[in-house]
């Protein structure tokens, strides 16, 4: 629920009609959804994938592939965290090569979770090409990546949270903008900070 | 959710939890082995050092391409070409390795101990791939997770049949298997089944029928000869006669039984070919899965390690 520390956004319509909007413009641009593949990034890019590959199936009677994708194995980060994430599969049921595939994530910011995704793609093979559709762009591009399909631009601060929550992983429809937290007002519960 | 040490020791020393972590992340790297291109970039820059002071093939193998796969860089030491045979300590060879600042050390050793002793000598993390009659964790990880892709592991039968006293392989997969609520029972001859071993958590029997009577997983264990120095069995043929496992004494397992061996295997001593070579025998599977399961051992202690690294 939105509080006074958090805005929401987008609602579950103004998604809907997001994801309405983009299934069109894939379509305006390849004319039809056979050989196109729907890739989601895990966790909240797979339901989004589902989504507009249903979209396109009601709008054109075909349903494109779909596959998932776990980006962690690719992350140029794992030698600075302290926990490496856990690892879910990676499923691409179709062939790669010589495939048309759209990328689907929830969030845009740095960009290195794309670039991350786009090694993991290529390692299983060599699509035609790659293109991508994010539900949230909200800047902050820390490498040279660009989205092909926006849901939504979002300008945010760099200490603000854009947390979407979708219904098949969170129970509803919603995102939020969640601002920096204040300063503390008295002690804090969590212990003495640094 | 992470593993609480940095070392893998010996399954005596992990929780549940932790087990179930290995096995859960083995999936992901399984996927990874079907892959044309059966490689990832996850430990790109680490060093491997396979510390191998007893001979072995096909763990070493296993480890290595494991290393291979994660981008790690790897390199053997093993015991015919080191500077152990020039009569130089463990612990002066430990730290010529650890001269090399290696990320990681994978060490089998005739000892029991020898990686613990390691692990309180160096600044690496360390993987035992088998420390004498003592544990040889990774190999029962990797049968865990080829039983449980068939069985779930929870209220299963488990028979472990054969040299259950010099047998690193039986204890880790008792401790492991008890751990995950499985019911265990080694069998043997008494000569060849260490006292006290009930200790760790499982049932013993001397008779084979008894051992796979309505059993879901057989494991069968080879005879370690080399390590036999006194007279522990009357003849082989005794043995096989008494302890092998053929098709006959099969058919009191559970239906569809899980037919293992973790090599190499003597055939027709422990196990009879058409056994091995059966429709229930999961024996390469096993040899497969085993790559899959190291890449995850690797892959989480590697998180841990920096973690307390920048702490």
């Amino acid at each position: 629920m939105p509080t006074s520390k958090s805005a929401r956004v987008m609602d579950a319509d103004s998604i809907v009609r997001a994801l309405t909007r983009v299934a069109h413009e894939i379509l305006e641009r390849h004319h039809s959804a056979r050989k196109l593949a729907l890739v989601g990034i895990r966790n909240r890019g797979v339901p989004l994938a589902h989504r507009i590959a249903g979209l396109l199936e009601k709008l054109n009677g075909h349903r494109p592939d779909t596959g998932i994708l776990d980006i962690n194995l690719y992350r140029d980060d794992l030698s600075l965290i302290a926990d490496h994430p856990i690892l879910r599969k990676t499923e691409i049921p179709f062939d790669v090569d010589r495939s048309k595939i759209v990328l689907v994530d929830d969030v845009l910011f740095t960009g290195r979770t794309i670039r991350a995704a786009l090694e993991g793609l290529m390692d299983l093979g060599r699509p035609d090409w790659i293109q991508l559709f994010v539900l949230v762009d909200r800047g902050h591009r820390e490498v040279p990546i660009r989205p092909d399909y926006v849901g939504k631009n979002l300008p945010t601060s760099r200490t603000e949270q854009v947390e979407v929550r979708l219904e098949e992983t969170d129970g509803r429809d919603e995102v939020l903008l969640l601002r920096e937290p204040p300063e503390p007002e008295t002690k804090s519960e969590q212990g003495p900070q640094p | 959710m992470r593993l609480r040490t940095r070392h893998l020791l010996g399954i005596a020393s992990l929780e549940a939890d932790e087990i179930q972590l290995i096995l859960d992340t083995a999936e992901s790297f399984a996927e990874v082995g079907t892959r044309e291109i059966k490689k990832v970039p996850t430990l790109r820059g680490k060093t491997v050092v396979n510390f191998f002071v007893e001979p072995s093939t096909r763990t070493r193998s296993s480890f290595e391409i494991a290393e291979k796969r994660l981008s790690a860089d790897a390199l053997n030491f093993s015991a015919e070409s080191s500077s152990f045979v020039k009569g130089e300590t463990l612990l002066d060879t430990a730290r010529t390795l650890e001269a090399m600042v290696p990320d990681f050390i994978v060490i089998r050793h005739s000892e029991a101990g020898a990686p613990h002793f390691l692990a309180r000598h160096s600044g690496c993390s360390i993987v035992n791939a088998g420390d004498g009659a003592h544990e040889h964790p990774t190999q029962a990880l990797l049968d865990a997770f080829t039983i449980r892709r068939r069985k779930p592991l929870k209220g299963l039968r488990a028979a472990i049949i054969g040299d259950i006293l010099h047998s690193r392989v039986a204890r880790s997969n008792v401790l492991l298997l008890s751990k995950m609520g499985a019911d265990v029972i080694v069998c043997g001859p008494p000569t060849l089944l260490p006292v006290g071993v009930e200790k760790l958590g499982c049932s013993v029997t001397h008779r084979i029928e008894e051992a796979l009577e309505g059993a879901d997983v057989v494991m069968a264990l080879r005879l370690q000869l080399e390590r036999m120095s006194r007279g522990f069995l009357p003849s082989l043929r005794e043995y096989a006669k008494l302890y092998g496992l053929n098709r006959e004494r099969l058919r009191r397992a559970a239906p569809e039984p899980i037919v293992m061996h973790p090599g190499p295997m003597n055939r027709g001593v422990e196990i009879t070919g058409d056994v091995a070579d059966g429709e229930h025998s999961v024996i390469l599977e096993q040899v497969t899965n085993g790559v899959a399961v190291r890449m995850a051992v690797l892959y989480l202690l590697a998180g841990e390690l920096e973690g307390e690294a920048a702490s």
